[in-house]
């Protein structure tokens, strides 16, 4: 498994700048299990789940683009509205936040599809189906939240069961005092190649998982008339129908940081070495690292 | 269906299934009947969850008079255009009845009056639109399940059809009017009630008048407004499109409890 380069022919060297181009550690290096068999498939299925989640969410919302807090729909005082308006030169977009209004057009309220400029709250290319569709989208949302759900919980039960949340998730003391090192490393885009996950890892992967997935998955089924009448406590919980649907946006849009970033950091810390960890589980370390 | 192809049916598919990671793809697929009939497969899944918890009589919540919101939105039909509505409708709705039919032993015809002689239910409970918005109302109406007691559902009676008066077809396509159906759990719910009042008047016109269905555990769409006829049948295939309700029909779930 163990792949050394000490010779520095010319081919040798291309090889080692391609290889810093993609990631992998300049020093000689040594390819390590990294993800087991069952963090790969949950990660995938995952990642799959929230794709189709995020844009059938989002052609859900453009049914009633606004959003309100409390029990019902306060029509007067959305916290948040797409809306569309006539003007000269065609339809405008105006997206509003409390009082505050931005002209969105072309990407918030009026939009383009197929070529038609259109009253729609989020862009055709962000929502699933594409054209202004309801009923699919429902069906493609509530058939994925299943597995998102059912995929959650089997990893949650897992990794609490085969230690992996104790051993690689949750921070330790000493995790937590390298916290401001880890920061600055993070900003210095320094990262360690051991194999391991440094705090801030650690941090925002068990917040998403334990945190943000219960709560988007809860906030769903408070919109649920029949899950209201089973667990009243939801609506306790999250102050009404319409806060649960606000909550519910909010976490949608975290999600969406969360991979942002994710994305960012993957590319700024290998790019292939960590698709190569999370597809075949081997993560190439450097061969002199403890 | 032979084995080959069955195999290539299922390897056109797994190609299929697999396109299903390009987001193109995704919208394509959406067009498949197929799709959407393998994700409606999921309803099932749901029902049965959501009855696990729900069961029959987990009661919706109520909520107090304050929380009733300044103008109840109407939704759909806001006013039923034929000329026999409009008479009832200048009439005070007096000689509106309500037939209860199909699978049960004793055929009822019911006047308003008749309707609102028999014991009712007061609740304010919130409307949910399948579109996300919320309101909360006070109805006042009669359960169903009383109006079922009396007509007496025949032993293979399962759905409860409710048939309106508002017609959603162009003025020059064929008829097509509003439907809904339940199942006998939803409809037997206490909080299922034939409604006649809304804030402690007579129902707007825009909300159903004289009388609309609420089933306070689903969505808005189940609720029938503008009732004329209330069926019992075995099963849902001969009405309309087949699929239960006008929206059922259009490509909505028919349980409509999330």
């Amino acid at each position: 498994m163990a792949a050394t380069m000490k010779d520095s022919s010319w081919g040798v060297r291309m090889g080692r700048l391609l290889g810093r181009a993609i990631g992998l550690p300049e020093k000689p290096y040594t390819l390590v299990r990294r993800h087991p068999a069952v963090v790969r498939l949950s990660h995938w299925l995952n990642a799959a789940c929230l794709l189709v989640l995020f844009m059938s969410g989002l052609q859900i919302f453009n049914a009633h683009p606004a959003l309100y807090w409390g029990r019902i729909s306060n029509f007067d005082h959305p916290v948040l509205a797409m809306t569309a308006e006539d003007s000269p030169d065609g339809l405008k977009g105006y997206t509003y936040i409390g009082r505050h209004r931005f002209n969105t057009t072309g990407l918030l309220g009026a939009s383009k599809n197929e070529g038609e400029q259109t009253a729609r709250g989020f862009p055709a290319w962000i929502t699933l189906p594409g054209s202004q569709w309801l009923a699919m989208g429902r069906l493609w949302h509530f058939a994925f939240a299943w597995l998102f759900a059912l995929n959650g919980f089997f990893f949650a039960a897992w990794a609490v069961w085969r230690g992996h949340l104790k051993k690689d998730l949750l921070p330790t003391r000493q995790d937590l005092k390298a916290l401001p090192q880890d920061i600055i490393a993070h900003v210095k885009l320094k990262f360690a190649h051991d194999g391991r996950y440094n705090v801030l890892q650690k941090l925002s992967y068990t917040l998403v998982i334990f945190g943000l997935g219960p709560l988007i998955l809860l906030t769903g089924l408070t919109m649920s008339p029949t899950m209201d009448a089973a667990f009243p406590q939801l609506l306790w919980l999250f102050g009404g129908r319409q806060s649960a649907r606000t909550i519910h946006f909010l976490c949608a849009f975290s999600f969406a940081g969360f991979f942002l970033i994710h994305m960012a950091m993957v590319v700024l810390s290998g790019t292939w070495n960590n698709i190569r960890s999370m597809v075949t589980g081997r993560y190439a370390i450097s061969k002199d690292h403890p | 269906m032979s084995e080959p192809a069955s195999r290539r049916k299922f390897l056109t598919r797994t190609a299929a299934g697999t396109a299903l990671l390009s987001l193109a793809g995704c919208t394509k697929l959406s067009q498949k009947q197929w799709v959407s009939d393998l994700l409606g497969e999921v309803e099932l899944l749901t029902r049965k969850a959501q009855r696990l918890f729900a069961g029959s009589h987990a009661l919706a919540p109520e909520f107090h008079k304050s929380d009733i919101a300044a103008a109840f939105r109407a939704n759909g039909t806001l006013l039923p255009d034929s000329t026999d509505y409009a008479t009832h409708a200048a009439n005070g709705f007096k000689d509106w009845r309500i037939l209860v039919t199909g699978l049960v032993e004793h055929p009822l015809s019911l006047s308003m009056k008749a309707l609102q002689a028999l014991p009712s239910r007061t609740q304010i409970t919130r409307h949910d639109c399948v579109e996300g918005w919320s309101c909360i109302g006070e109805w006042k109406g009669t359960p169903l399940a009383t109006v079922l007691a009396l007509a007496k559902p025949q032993e293979q009676a399962r759905f409860v059809v409710f048939h309106c008066a508002d017609n959603m077809a162009g003025a020059d396509e064929p008829p097509s009017f509003y439907y809904e159906s339940l199942d006998l759990l939803e409809a037997t719910h206490p909080q299922t009630i034939l409604a006649y009042a809304l804030n402690e008047r007579p129902l707007p016109i825009k909300n159903g008048a004289p009388l609309r269905l609420r089933a306070e555990r689903q969505l808005g769409y189940k609720m029938a407004k503008y009732i004329n006829k209330i069926e019992l049948v075995s099963n849902l295939t001969h009405i309309a499109g087949g699929r239960g309700g006008y929206w059922e029909d259009q490509g909505y779930s028919w349980y409509a409890g999330i």
